[in-house]
């Protein structure tokens, strides 16, 4: 950091959020309240830029228990359980330093859900990496895959799903977002409406504090990425996923003993974000004590102890007449705990070191009462153009048969066996249907009710069209629930975007918020918190609006689930909603065209709907053999990858009245593959009509061959081969530009 | 009607498959007794799974920690006295450390974790996960993990396979051994051993996750039968 | 008195090391040719409290044999003792 400039902007504070906290203080600031106002005023913390959009969000529905604002939202399933989940970005430090960087984020994540007293039981992770015939890339995108294994699979929470994306954008930045979902009996949340009092204890529990991610926040999150990205180093936190675990089941006993009245994680801004944040939501002041905090070197500065980002570490609300309980169950899993503070009256966050008061700020005005911005917003030049470039009646020089290896050979559309192979999808018992599904189902412990789980981002739409790729993302994230016959219930997010003080990136939030919003809206999925990842962008070089959706929905009985591999020769394949010519934004368009450009598909909510309607009443009248989404890749590759999954082959009559391209490539929304028996076809079909849902008998399943029409023909052996093979081969060094670029 | 066979699980710091192994024995008709690393007592139980997980985070060596607690001194002497020991991969590699069995777990050949569902060969009928069974059985069980390479020296192989003590290897579908179904690239495709007397047996793969139709293959379902007719055969 | 003592572990000879054996087999592709025998180890480093330097490797190759190295794959060798006048810490690089 130059040493020129004035401390607060080293710290990341402008010279106006300095004037505001000078006017809360009625004074100057010490350098320690200054970093502590530089964490959690940071964008990462405070969500300045995006607040004023997050507002437009629908966040209530009959099953939401707690909305935005807490460690993670929660909905009601029934039976007494909550069901709390949340998504959370860990791009920045993963750029850095890819192994370490996605293994604290999926501790992070785990972390949010413990404190609200639930047990962690699936980790999704959508990435988003740079071409893998890049070598960095590829470094990145093993060190990731790696990380996420590393630490998710050594603290026993399944890793059942996710999505990996690649795009030249993501080359300087890659994206990591990490989902956890967790389980509690309803009553044992921890939520802030917990009754906390004064004289209740600060008792810290967990790793020592360090000189881990000093500054993490606001100097790897808030502020751009830069060539030097390597001097930054240092400030990268390491894991520890056997303390982690250790964490988890102590806290868990706590909330099962009923011996806490509050539950923080220590994270982005560590102790001051925790400190303060449990101190304004108790609406009472706390006075903390440095010299009980552990350390793991002697020499720390007080603001290196405030806003240190070591990880494994929690803070809990204390009776003191629960003290002695709380630490014989920290003892017995080996755990350190720390009485740092306590609650005291007034709004105050008094601070000591050596028995003086090195910071002295009312709690709220950290936690709550951080800056709002409402930036400028424009629309990118060059973005109707852009749109007008539409792909949809292109000349096509490419064969059937070439184009759909080349898409089914695309590295968005191949098999991510790779990936998931490395992270264990089966621990904990009750995964029903793993990562390769549509939607991840896993199983309520001792019951016949499932959770359906699904992440999706459509960067590509959102190029095109922001607010229309975010609709998209909620609609196909419900889609992929429905598909498996769950319905949906509510979602996360985490939006990730570039640096919101350009108008063009402030322009693309807002429009992707009112995709999300409308779309939430219309199928009745709200929004239960989230998290926003701006400044992914270095040089010239933004990624596209991507926000990514994680869904949660409900199946009653998981053994009523369908699955997407057509399940034996004989059945009726159909194809459920209509495909409109509109190529633009899909796969096809990128790898066999060479075009990223035109009209996002259109979205028709009602349309979705009603799709979603007849893949659940589907599956629970027994319609359905086989569903799966139709989306990247269009109906070719739905097909393909239900043939490739059920390992049997099927025969297809195309309609004739559009271009081929278009019936086997377009990327229209609402719609579905699905096959069924004889004996069930009429009924499905009338069910469909029912719900006005357009449905198309394409022909039927068996042989070894995929048989497309009269336009081409391909072995259910050699499609797989193709499908489970691009990966490994990018990874072995084989890579191939794709045709056109 | 004999009576449920109590089938004790070690949960160590950082095991994670330990209420899944009490679950799975439960679903097949045994009771889980849940067995704490730092108490000396196996509480009765009439046999003692280790279970998986990253036993002390597995930091030094797999298993390397574990195998000091002080409930390992009990398992020593139940194993001693003829007792049914059963190390699931982590408790496996806990086992070897403990030289209760022979050879040792190193990392996977391709240096990558996997997780997936494989076909191993039941090679003996001598051991308390396959009483009963025939040897040249196929079952599919889900493997996880990270070091589940089994290498031995030249002479401690040579007598492993001299003696009989392979227990499982990883095969093809038709019970075939070939290198692209070997899935950690373990010597002899060997996926599990036990000891000389037969009464001690681990295995990388993870029979506890194979017992439920609903979640996936079923192929742990005869391995924890044979465990809890053994277990009571004992008594 | 206080000792930093370092000891290493290594696979034992003739065992296959996957690791060693793939950084080994990626070093012609980045123009380091006429290397072999890649083997990959680790060092592990404590401070230990005793009378005299000879006590202090005693208490070391105990706790190597025991604890810090598996016998059936690997070897150790306890590589440096030195007298160390003040307390380190795990953060000292």
């Amino acid at each position: 950091m130059p040493s020129d400039q004035p401390l607060h902007r080293a710290l990341g504070l402008t010279d106006e959020e300095l004037e505001a906290i000078r006017t809360t203080l009625g004074r100057e600031p010490n350098p320690n309240e200054l970093a502590m106002y530089g964490v959690m005023w940071s964008e990462h913390c405070s969500y300045k830029s995006s607040k004023i959009y997050l507002r437009t969000l629908p966040t209530e529905g009959r099953h939401v228990l707690v909305g935005p604002g807490q460690d993670a939202g929660a909905i009601d399933i029934g039976d007494g359980l909550a069901v709390v989940f949340k998504m959370e970005s860990h791009s920045h430090p993963s750029a850095i330093e890819p192994y370490q960087g996605a293994a604290t984020g999926v501790g992070g994540i785990v972390r949010d859900i413990v404190a609200m007293g639930a047990r962690p039981i699936a980790l999704l992770d959508p990435l988003m990496f740079g071409p893998l015939t890049e070598e960095r890339n590829r470094w990145l995108f093993e060190g990731v895959v790696a990380g996420i294994g590393g630490y998710g699979n050594c603290i026993g929470v399944p890793t059942v799903g996710g999505e990996v994306h690649f795009a030249e954008p993501h080359s300087t930045n890659p994206v990591i977002n990490v989902m956890c979902v967790g389980v509690a009996s309803a009553d044992d949340l921890v939520t802030a409406a917990r009754e906390v009092h004064e004289g209740s204890l600060m008792v810290l529990i967990g790793a020592a504090t360090g000189r881990d991610g000093i500054g993490g926040v606001s100097v790897l999150a808030s502020r751009t990425i830069e060539e030097d990205a390597a001097e930054t180093r240092p400030s990268v936190q390491i894991g520890d996923p056997f303390a982690e675990k250790l964490l988890i089941e102590a806290c868990l006993e706590l909330v099962r003993r009923d011996l806490l009245e509050g539950l923080q994680d220590l994270g982005g801004a560590g102790l001051t974000c925790a400190a303060s944040e449990s101190t304004a939501r108790s609406r009472m002041g706390s006075e903390i004590d440095l010299d009980v905090v552990p350390l793991r070197a002697p020499d720390l500065e007080i603001w290196e102890i405030l806003t240190s980002e070591s990880q494994e570490r929690m803070l809990a609300i204390v009776s003191p007449d629960r003290l002695a309980d709380v630490r014989e169950v920290c003892t017995k899993w080996g755990l350190a705990s720390s009485v740092i503070g306590k609650l005291v009256a007034g709004g105050g966050l008094a601070v000591r070191k050596g028995g003086e008061v090195v910071a002295q700020v009312p709690a709220r005005s950290l936690a709550d009462e951080g800056p709002i911005y409402e930036r400028p917003a424009r629309q990118p030049r060059g973005l109707d153009e852009l749109e007008q470039d539409d792909p949809t009646f292109s000349t096509v020089k490419a064969s059937p048969l070439d184009s759909f290896l080349t898409v089914l050979a695309s590295p968005n559309v191949a098999s991510k066996r790779w990936v998931w192979e490395q992270y264990d999808f089966l621990v904990q018992g009750g995964t029903v249907a793993g990562p390769g599904a549509d939607a991840a189902i896993v199983r309520i412990e001792g019951a016949l009710k499932a959770l359906a789980l699904s992440t999706d981002g459509k960067g590509r739409f959102g190029h095109l069209n922001p607010y229309l790729g975010a609709a998209h993302a909620v609609a196909e994230a419900a889609r992929n629930v429905a598909v498996m016959g769950a319905t949906p219930l509510a979602i996360t997010n985490c939006m990730n975007f570039g640096n919101p003080e350009r108008p063009e990136v402030m322009w693309q939030f807002a429009e992707s918020v009112r995709g999300m919003a409308d779309a939430c809206s219309a199928l009745e999925t709200p929004v239960t918190g989230g998290n926003v990842s701006f400044y992914n962008e270095s040089g010239d070089s933004s990624i596209w609006p991507t926000p990514v959706i994680g869904m949660l929905g409900l199946i009653e009985d998981h053994r009523l689930l369908v699955r997407p591999g057509f399940t034996g020769p004989g059945l009726v394949v159909y194809l459920l909603g209509e495909t409109f010519p509109e190529l633009g934004g899909s796969e096809f368009a990128e790898v066999v065209l060479g075009k990223v450009a035109g009209r996002a598909p259109a979205l028709d909510f009602d349309s979705e709907r009603a799709l979603h309607r007849v893949l659940i009443e589907g599956s629970r009248k027994d319609l359905l053999a086989s569903a799966h989404d139709c989306s990247e890749g269009g109906l070719a590759v739905a097909l393909a990858e239900s043939a490739i999954t059920g390992n049997v082959g099927f025969a297809v009559a195309l309609p004739g009245d559009v271009p081929w391209y278009v019936t086997l490539f377009a990327e229209s929304a609402s719609r579905a593959v699905v096959s069924t028996t004889l004996e069930a076809a009429a009924a499905l079909e009338a069910l469909a009509e029912e719900h006005h849902v357009p449905v198309f008998p394409l022909g039927e399943t068996g042989g070894p061959r995929m048989v497309f029409d009269s336009l081409f023909e391909v072995t259910v052996e050699e499609a797989r081969a193709v499908y489970e093979g691009t990966i490994p081969k990018l990874l072995a060094g084989e890579g191939r530009s794709a045709p056109g670029s | 009607m004999s009576r449920r066979p109590r089938i004790g699980v070690v949960t160590f710091p950082g095991s994670l498959d330990d209420r899944d192994a009490r679950r799975a024995v439960a679903a097949m008709g045994g009771e889980g007794v849940p067995l704490w690393h730092s108490h000396s007592d196996l509480q009765g139980v009439d046999a003692v799974i280790l279970p998986g997980g990253f036993s002390y985070g597995d930091y030094l060596r797999t298993g390397a920690i574990a195998r000091f607690a002080p409930i390992m001194e009990e398992v020593r002497t139940f194993a001693d006295a003829g007792g049914p020991v059963v190390g699931i991969c982590n408790g496996f590699q806990i086992l070897c450390e403990a030289q209760l069995l022979p050879g040792a777990l190193i990392r996977n050949r391709q240096l990558r974790f996997v997780c997936r569902f494989v076909d191993v060969r039941v090679e003996t009928s001598l051991s308390p996960l396959t009483e009963g069974l025939v040897p040249g059985e196929v079952l599919t069980v889900p493997v996880k993990h990270g070091e589940g390479q089994f290498v031995a020296g030249a002479e401690e192989l040579d007598r492993i396979e001299g003696e009989g003590l392979v227990v499982f290897r990883y095969c093809a579908p038709d019970g075939s051994f070939d290198d692209e179904h070997n899935v950690n690239g373990s010597l002899d495709s060997i996926a599990g051993v036990r000891n000389e007397v037969g009464n001690v047996v681990g295995l990388m793969p993870h029979p506890e996750h194979a017992v439920d139709p609903d979640v996936g293959p079923t192929g742990g379902q005869p391995m924890l039968a044979s465990l809890l007719s053994y277990a009571l055969a004992r008594v | 008195m206080r000792f930093r003592c370092r000891v290493e572990v290594e696979l034992k000879p003739g065992l296959l090391d996957p690791q060693g054996k793939a950084v080994e087999g990626s070093l012609p592709a980045m123009g380091w040719t006429n290397v072999s025998n890649v083997r990959i180890g680790k060092a592990i480093w404590m401070d230990v409290e005793a009378s005299d330097e000879q006590t202090a490797i005693a208490r070391v190759q105990e706790i190597a044999e025991r604890l810090l190295s598996n016998p059936v794959i690997e070897r150790f060798v306890v590589r440096s003792v030195e007298e160390i006048p003040r307390l380190t810490f795990e953060d000292h690089a």
